[in-house]
């Protein structure tokens, strides 16, 4: 089961998709959205996603994973939309015969959705909000416009 | 050719909007449009930084050759999770 869902998410729902007699094991990864990034205090998050090539993608990392370590099935559930701080962001269930190869495909399951599929972040602050894992694509300012002018008081 | 080429996350907001027509020559390659697109919005990324296409869903190569009526999509930095 793969989904983008635009209100807050279900781990035993999204667990209960792939549970069969013949598991021996399910590892469910909680992605949740933390409250601060570098000492500021972060008040909620933003999901955006590209949805069809996000599905197509979450449905290549699933098909991948399950030929790499041959999984008996594997869910996925991403949120989009606002996302308050502390709820679930994604989930990821893995069922397997055997635990070991569970936690392994669920790690790189989390690994390949975070750096494959068209999904982005928004961090909304106080004051201001930050497109996670942009840095690269901040402009460096020219000399007048760094240059702050302060004048006494 | 006639392209409608879309923006999303970080450069959605640079460029102000969701998506943007543009004629490109027969022929035109992922890397012609990008060209392209940094011409029409300077300040969507730093001339040294890679501007990820996504056409018909896929990731594309800068010499991808593009088709009349490809969906096309700039993908920044992605941050799902």
């Amino acid at each position: 089961m793969i989904e983008l869902a635009h209100e807050p998410l279900n781990p035993e729902k999204v667990t209960s998709k792939i549970r069969r007699d013949t598991n021996g094991a399910v590892v469910t990864f909680l992605g949740t959205t933390r409250n601060n990034f570098q000492g500021k205090q972060v008040l909620t998050l933003e999901y955006e996603a590209y949805e069809e090539m996000a599905l197509k993608k979450l449905g290549e990392v699933r098909a991948e994973l399950q030929a790499e370590f041959e999984l008996e099935d594997i869910a996925i559930s991403h949120r989009i939309g606002t996302v308050p701080i502390g709820e679930i962001s994604l989930v990821v269930a893995v069922a397997s015969p055997h635990r070991k190869l569970a936690f392994e495909a669920c790690q790189q399951a989390v690994d390949r959705i975070k750096e494959v599929v068209p999904i982005w972040k928004k961090e909304v602050y106080e004051e201001g909000s930050r497109w996670v894992a942009c840095e690269d694509h901040e402009f460096e300012e020219t000399d007048e416009s760094a240059t702050v002018h302060t004048h006494g008081d | 050719m006639d392209l409608s080429v879309r923006f999303f996350a970080l450069y959605r907001e640079r460029a102000g909007t969701n998506t943007h027509r543009l004629q490109l020559p027969e022929g035109a390659t992922v890397a012609d449009l990008t060209d392209e697109v940094r011409r029409l919005f300077p300040r969507l990324a730093p001339p040294e930084v890679k501007i990820v296409v996504a056409v018909n869903t896929d990731y594309a190569e800068p010499d991808t050759v593009l088709q009349n009526g490809d969906d096309v999509c700039l993908i920044p930095p992605v941050s799902g999770g």
